[in-house]
């Protein structure tokens, strides 16, 4: 089991080094002069030659890579063009505000995927289960920015419940009340989604284990319906579920992007977008990175979990027996 | 007779596909006696499996037991709740199934799926229940059970799995115990073992026994009775030296035919019936083997076979033995 | 010896280029009716397939069958539908919405549907390379797909999209470039284990070259899972590409898709909500119709779904 968590430790290390490459990368990939990119149209030449001789710019792209890479390792991503702070300053607490906001709609995801799930492949194609089907298909491509939309205009303008925009301090604002009343029409559209997918790969994988032999015996061992469903079928279940939770989670920390800009949530997300439009290309670079960062851990965090919960995994000392 | 533990009279179980509908057993008749054997012999999909998922209620859709009746000692399985089956299962009427690679569940100890079945269905509980685990580990013939008990089934081999499911099928004592082909994914070495393993327990227990298998050697080993399925529909029924000895269908004289007898003769053949059997995807009426059949005749693809006790014995389905039986 | 064509039992050689070739499509031809009476069963496939024509169709046919210029003014700022004459009303400068939404398909059919192939198509070549040729090749263009899975899928695409120049063409490449990954790691793994059926060793001991093994038994195996993959994907990029216009990285006022058609009803959201509703609820019946083609191909495509 250690030695597992090891090895996929390990694996996650090359993965890094091309993450951050690839961010590093994108600077170069931006049209136009890299000094411009990096410090903006409007920086003095002293400027322009200090960030090529921090970055070394005149080198070969490796050791610029080097360079870069060790600036960011000690937690200096740059100074922003847009807004003449340093990136770290400004992306971590939005960060923060994206985890707020993921972590809700990541339990309304969870507690509605899971439930309409596996409610639906206890009885397949029965009336809960039709309907369940009609809304994953129907939520798993209704655009997010598009539901949130109508969200705003049926909650906020028509009738006048809940706000819409106007989040600004998660700390020190309205209060929690506040806060709360702000979470919910992001929740919901940020959560749509999630929860759909959710539930679809609950269902199909609920339906796929309940036709395992395993599940046959239980039933003829006499085990009654509702035990068989949780204990058995669930049981087994599991690793698909987390991993699809995981990869959800992960996408929702990344910031819905679209749900954080049409409700002006100060996250990650809303950051990014503008970043893009200011041409922000230090904080674009700062924000992909910590979005990718928190991605790939989720993920990490999945794994390790399904291997705890696999027993061919946690006792790993093989086949004993004949 | 009044000491049937089991009567089936003319089980129809079907399927509805988007192809049509597959009766995968239409129209099967018989009785289980106490402590006796029955082997129900027949070709990969003549519907044997779906007979025992039947008797047992574990039909799922889109299958469907559209008629007949399922008599158990004085109840009618038919006519009972999911619970009350549920009751049942595993406590009166225990089964067998053909993989024991996928027949437990991965994820939990083999102690915890025979105590699951032991708190199911007795008063046992805790420490109770694992000491009967235990004794029934030991009576399937696994070594070490106290040490085994919190091993999971990955930790198992294949034949000591089954012995796992035999225990689990026996852990109540049921009356009838249903095999279906237990030994077909084992090794041809543990398959003896299996066999007399089940054998031993179902002597032991006193309880009737359905044997599934398409083996006709383990059906003169095992059998008291036998009933030879084909296409979804039962062929001959009777006891097991009546058929052996004189064959009446030709579909269960083409199967004796088939198998090598260590008295034959160099010069005799073995034969083999030609063609495959028919999917029974909405059959048409009349006999569903007479494209193979050497006795043929017209009537036969025009009417189903008719029910005929034969003189010698045992019951057969088809129109050539039903001549035969009225010729003088 | 007889000299009618089977295409079993007797030798190979005796048969040429031509009949070859010929007994190639008539084996193509049944597989393809096959699979179209298969996909015919399914009416919510054939139904979505009828509607998705049209919808081409209308987009291709925009420039003749639009009542307006989709970029002048010919109504009231967001009028209602029925005013002004226009069926669908107008959106906030007062532009005729119907004329907008024929017009704004061609783009959007266009970034979900070019980057889709597109991906595919290289996805085919870098799976089927990395899965036949195994080893190292392999491990390297899994480690550099695997770095491509540490984005999520949408930002990749918004972050490559927002460092270039805004534009349809930035978006087609844009979304290509964070499809590929997923495709190929599919065709990867179906080669792979295409690979290793018995029937690719018998092939090679009857003395078949890898083109041939290629061509003739892995990539019409892989082929089906891919396609019908691809298929559903079209859809979620359609998604993914008018959100990208969405957030002004698509394609530039004054012509619009339906993303920017969604973007821009914004500004008008509580006068005018028909501006908002109309693009996006096209964007989901449209998605919707590739999720149902996409369905209705997996069981037709998929010989073993077919019984049922």
């Amino acid at each position: 089991m250690t030695r597992f968590i090891v090895m996929r430790l390990l694996t996650i290390v090359p993965i890094m080094f091309g993450v951050s490459f690839f961010v590093f990368i994108l600077a170069h990939l931006a049209p136009g002069d890299v000094t411009t990119t990096l410090t903006g149209p409007y920086a003095t030449e002293e400027t322009r030659e200090q960030i090529r001789e921090s970055l070394g710019l005149n080198e070969p792209l490796p050791v610029q890579y080097g360079k870069w890479l060790s600036h960011i390792l000690q937690g200096e991503f740059g100074k922003s063009i847009a807004n003449r702070r340093m990136v770290a300053e400004l992306i971590f607490p939005k960060f923060a505000n994206s985890a707020i906001l993921a972590l809700t709609s990541a339990a309304m995801a969870y507690v509605i995927g899971l439930f309409a799930g596996i409610f639906a492949a206890s009885r397949p194609y029965g009336y809960f289960d039709r309907f369940t089907i009609a809304g994953t298909l129907m939520f798993g491509s209704i655009p997010p920015y598009w539901f949130g939309l109508l969200l705003v205009l049926l909650f906020s303008l028509t009738w006048r419940w809940l706000p819409a925009t106007g989040m600004t301090k998660i700390v020190g604002g309205g209060g929690p009340i506040d806060v709360i009343l702000h979470l919910i029409l992001p929740t919901i559209a940020a959560g749509a989604a999630p929860a759909a997918i959710i539930a679809r790969t609950v269902r199909a994988t609920m339906l796929e284990i309940l036709s395992q032999n395993y599940i046959k015996v239980a039933r003829a061992k006499g085990i009654r319906r509702g035990v068989i469903l949780r204990k058995h079928a669930l049981r087994n279940a599991l690793p698909p579920i987390a991993t699809i939770c995981g990869l959800q989670l992960g996408y929702l920390l990344g910031g819905v992007l679209f749900v954080e800009v049409i409700f002006a949530w100060p996250g990650i997300g809303y950051q990014l977008w503008q970043a893009i439009q200011a041409r922000d290309i230090p904080t674009i670079q700062g924000a992909s990175l910590i979005i990718a960062v928190a991605f790939v851990l989720v993920n990490l965090a999945v794994d390790v979990f399904n291997a705890y919960t696999d027993p061919k995994i946690r006792i790993s000392e093989g086949v004993r027996s004949r | 007779m009044s000491d049937a533990v089991l009567k089936v009279d003319d089980l129809r179980t079907h399927f509805r596909l988007r192809a049509g509908t597959l009766k995968a057993v239409d129209g099967l008749s018989f009785e289980l006696q106490a402590g006796r054997v029955l082997c129900i012999v027949g070709e990969s999909g003549s519907g044997k499996s779906v007979t025992a998922q039947s008797i047992m209620r574990l039909i799922m859709p889109p299958g469907r037991i559209v008629q007949g009746g399922i008599t158990f000692r004085d109840q009618d399985l038919l006519a009972l709740t999911e619970r009350e089956m549920e009751d049942l299962r595993g406590n009166r009427i225990g089964m067998i199934f053909q993989d024991p690679m996928t027949s437990l569940n991965p994820v939990f100890t083999i102690g915890e799926q025979i105590v699951e079945t032991i708190v199911a269905h007795t008063s046992l509980s805790g420490e109770d229940a694992r000491a009967r685990a235990v004794e029934l580990m030991r009576l399937v013939g696994i070594p070490e059970p106290e040490g085994r008990l919190s091993d999971y089934p990955h930790q198992f081999s294949g034949g000591m799995r089954q012995r796992v499911l035999i225990a689990i099928a026996i852990a109540c004592e049921p009356d009838i115990l249903i095999a279906d082909e237990p030994t077909t994914a084992l090794d041809v070495t543990i398959q003896a073992q299996i066999l007399r393993l089940l054998s031993d327990v179902q002597k032991k227990l006193g309880s009737a026994m359905i044997l599934i298998t398409h083996d006709l050697g383990v059906v003169s080993a095992m059998a008291d009775e036998v009933l030879v399925m084909y296409s979804g529909r039962m062929v001959e029924y009777g006891d097991v030296k009546t058929i052996f000895r004189n064959p009446r269908h030709p579909y269960t004289q083409g199967l004796l035919d088939s198998i090598i007898k260590l008295d034959d003769s160099r010069e005799s053949e073995l034969r083999s019936i030609s063609g495959l059997p028919p999917i029974p995807i909405d059959p048409p009426p009349g006999c569903a083997f007479r494209d193979r059949c050497v006795k043929a005749f017209d009537l036969c693809g025009e009417q189903d076979p008719p029910w005929v006790e034969t003189g010698t014995g045992s019951t057969a389905v088809c129109h050539a033995v039903a001549a035969e039986e009225a010729a003088p | 010896m007889t000299d009618a064509p089977s295409l079993h039992g007797e030798s190979l050689r005796q048969r040429s280029a031509a009949e070859l070739r010929r007994e190639n499509l008539h084996i193509m031809w049944r597989t393809l009716t096959l699979a179209w009476h298969a996909y015919a069963k399914d009416k919510a496939a054939v139904g979505a397939l009828i509607f998705l024509v049209i919808v081409v169709l209308i987009a291709i046919l925009a420039p003749w069958i639009s009542p307006h210029d989709p970029t002048e003014a010919v109504g009231t700022r967001g009028g209602l539908p029925g005013t002004d004459g226009l069926v669908l009303g107008g959106d906030m400068d007062g532009r005729d919405m119907l004329s907008r939404l024929f017009w704004g398909g061609r783009v959007s059919l266009l970034i979900g549907v070019v980057p889709t192939v597109a991906a595919t198509a290289i996805a085919v070549v870098l799976g089927l390379f990395a899965g036949y040729v195994g080893g190292w090749v392999d491990q390297v263009v899994m480690r550099v797909l695997d770095v491509f899975f540490a984005f999520p899928l949408v930002l990749l695409a918004i972050v490559i999209a927002g460092i270039l120049d805004p534009g349809v063409a930035t978006l087609i490449l844009s979304i290509t470039v964070a499809l590929v990954p997923y495709i190929s790691r599919l065709v990867r793994t179906t080669t792979v284990s295409v690979k290793q059926e018995p029937y690719i060793e018998a092939a090679r001991a009857g003395g078949a070259t890898t083109p041939t093994i290629l061509a003739r038994y892995v990539l019409p195996n892989m082929l089906a899972p891919v396609i019908v993959y691809s298929t559903t994907l079209i859809g979620l990029m359609m998604v993914v590409g008018s959100g990208l216009s969405f957030l002004g990285l698509g394609i530039q006022p004054p012509d619009a898709d339906w993303g920017t058609m969604v973007s821009d009803g914004r500004a008008v959201l509580k006068k005018a909500p028909h501006a908002t509703a109309f693009p996006g609820f096209v964007i989901v019946i449209v998605s919707l119709a590739f999720s149902f083609v996409g369905d209705g191909l997996r069981d037709a495509l998929d010989p073993r779904a077919r019984v049922r």
